[in-house]
């Protein structure tokens, strides 16, 4: 066995369309091993696309890639032997008790009958599955089959995890339990390539996040250095009526009006000496602010700001 | 290869498991051709037993119907392949197979072998019954067994190109109905009567078609008929035919299709 690269994933200018639909147009990925990357994008962008190629599942139009230091194209077994791989959607035998599920696993990897049960076992316990063990996984919730799904991934003890959207569609005390899981598995070493389409998610979990839109990765970088691809946040302001706020429309330029009809929004650095400025500004003119509230960009602003040409008139 | 037989095992281990656990599907491929063998024996018989020229089958039209019957348990079997592998196709399970370091033919075969296994109990079954409703065939050991290996060959035959229907089906529906046509192959063959009493058209394809030499040789083996030489070498061609078609179909379209 060669000793772990350092580099989990390196892909170069990845290529695929669907008929005259481009949907990845050159991507290039590399993620660390031992990290979490979070591949960020709206529903259609082509998240499970990515994991597909990455996975063996499908071939890239054109492209290259490494995955656990073996080329895709040419050694997609080796690849195999190396990943584990949660898809979008349940992939687990609906036939086969929890269990039997895990043991097919076992059966698959090789693993000997006394290990395969140890194996299972253990995972059934980790995964707070024990009770639901004997039973159908059309009787499970669907947090209860996300993790019956991600317990069958881990069998082989993958070095690397992909994890398509694993918390969509769950409630938000599934999710959190997701959350832990995910973390731990990090904890533990193994690399992992999250595809979400919340925000929150990746900035809760990720060591690097890359956003996809329109075939492109529109921007890539810790949680942190996405945020200062956004120059500012912005100002709120609300006035009591439309004379105000139209003063101060005009005195402030760039600002733009919120739904309400009596909120504006200001683009601003959210430095401590522009924000007096702006309060002085207004004075200065006479025209008062019923409340006044400052964001600091977060991630929803970056992702608006990359992906979401209109998104002056959707937000404020 | 070593890796590719014990995934194979596990794969036949894991259909053999879904068909105990849920035998509707066998039972009702069981419930067809012993259907056909009330329908034809206990009804129909002796209207069309008469009819049959031949002396041998004078009295006893079950002995002539069987063969056919017992080869329509084949097909009829090989109905639940199709629909299993389908069932796999649609449910992202074989898509967590093709990301994991395991044969891919495992899926397949172990589909396929597991059908055969199901579709020879199946036939085990009908044999049964119709030995029940006074079947008696003349056939001695080496004739069993040489009936087994035909019945054998052409379940895998079918079972294979089964497992191509359920394959290019779009869903365990219609992956049911593809293999029913070639159910009712044996009734426009020497099946249910001989072709020498069929109109033109009917009689020219019910010659040619795969199902009668091999219900000729199945007859020939169990009932001791005589047969035109060839006969049981061309039935064998057919199922060789067959298989490899299934085969090489099966095989490419289980490349291409990644369940969405
Ligand atoms: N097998 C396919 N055939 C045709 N179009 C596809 C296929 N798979 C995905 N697409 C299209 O590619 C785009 C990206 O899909 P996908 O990778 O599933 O996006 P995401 O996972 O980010 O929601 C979508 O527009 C989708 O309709
Ligand atoms: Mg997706």
């Amino acid at each position: 066995m060669s000793s772990t690269p350092e580099i989990s994933i390196a892909a170069k200018r990845l290529r695929k369309s669907y008929g005259d639909k481009v949907v990845l147009d050159g991507i290039d990925l590399t993620v660390r091993a031992g990290t979490i990357f979070s591949l960020l994008g709206p529903n259609g962008a082509g998240k499970t696309t990515t994991v597909q190629i990455l996975s063996t599942l499908i071939r890239p139009d054109g492209g290259t890639a490494r995955v656990e230091g073996h080329d895709l194209g040419r050694a997609p077994d080796a690849v195999r032997t190396a990943i584990g791989v949660t898809g979008q959607f349940a992939a687990v035998d609906r036939l086969l008790t929890g269990e039997e599920n895990l043991l097919l696993m076992a059966d698959l990897h090789h693993l000997d009958r006394a290990r395969g049960r140890r194996r299972t076992a253990e995972l059934l316990e980790r995964f707070d599955l024990v009770e639901a063990a004997k039973r159908l996984p059309a009787t499970y919730s669907g947090g209860m089959r996300r993790r019956l799904d991600l317990a069958m991934t881990l069998v082989g003890s993958p070095q690397l995890i992909f994890l398509d959207e694993p918390t969509t569609g769950l409630d938000p005390r599934s999710r959190q339990t997701m959350w832990e899981i995910i973390r731990e598995l990090a904890d533990s070493g193994v690399t992992i390539f999250l595809t979400t389409q919340y925000l929150e998610e990746a900035d809760q979990l990720a060591n690097r996040i890359a956003v996809l839109h329109n075939g492109k990765l529109a921007a890539e970088g810790g949680p942190d250095e996405l945020k200062r691809l956004i120059p500012g946040g912005h100002v709120r302001l609300r006035f009591a009526d439309e004379h105000a706020l139209l003063a101060a429309m005009r005195l402030l330029g760039h600002s733009v009006r919120g739904e309400d009809g009596l909120s504006l929004r200001v683009p601003s650095d959210c430095r401590v000496r522009s924000l007096r400025m702006l309060l002085d500004e207004l004075d200065d003119a006479g025209v008062e602010a019923e409340e006044f509230s400052v964001n600091t960009p977060d991630l929803n602003d970056v992702f608006f700001a990359l992906t979401d040409s209109k998104r002056e008139v959707l937000s404020a | 290869m070593r890796d590719s037989i014990h995934d194979s095992v596990t794969m036949l281990r894991r259909n053999l498991l879904h068909a105990r656990r849920y035998p509707s599907m066998t039972i009702s491929t069981v419930a067809m051709p012993v259907l056909m063998l009330l329908l034809f024996v206990g009804v129909f018989g002796g209207a069309l037993g008469t009819g049959i020229g031949g002396a041998s089958y004078i009295g006893s039209y079950v002995d002539y119907v069987a063969p056919g019957i017992i080869l329509m348990a084949a097909t009829s079997g090989s109905v639940a392949t199709a629909v299993s592998v389908s069932v796999d196709m649609t449910e992202g399970i074989v898509n967590r197979f093709r990301t994991m370091a395991i044969s891919r033919s495992s899926v397949l075969t172990g589909h396929v072998i597991g059908g055969v296994i199901q579709t020879m109990v199946s036939i085990a079954l009908v044999v049964g019954v119709a030995l029940l409703m006074g079947f008696r065939p003349t056939a001695g050991p080496l004739d069993w067994l040489g009936a087994f290996g035909l019945l054998l060959a052409m379940t895998f035959a079918m079972t294979w190109l089964a497992a191509a229907f359920g394959l290019v089906s779009k869903g365990p529906e219609s992956a049911s109905n593809a293999p029913m046509p070639l159910m009712f192959l044996p009734m426009l063959g020497s099946g249910f009567v001989p072709p020498e009493r069929m109109p033109g058209a009917v009689r020219w394809f019910a010659e040619h078609q795969p199902f009668t030499p091999i219900i000729e040789t199945l007859r020939g083996l169990l009932m001791g008929t005589p047969l035109v030489g060839g006969t049981g070498a061309l039935a064998l061609g057919w199922c060789a035919l067959i298989a490899l078609i299934g085969f090489l179909w099966a095989r490419r379209a289980f490349s291409r299709a990644v369940a969405r």
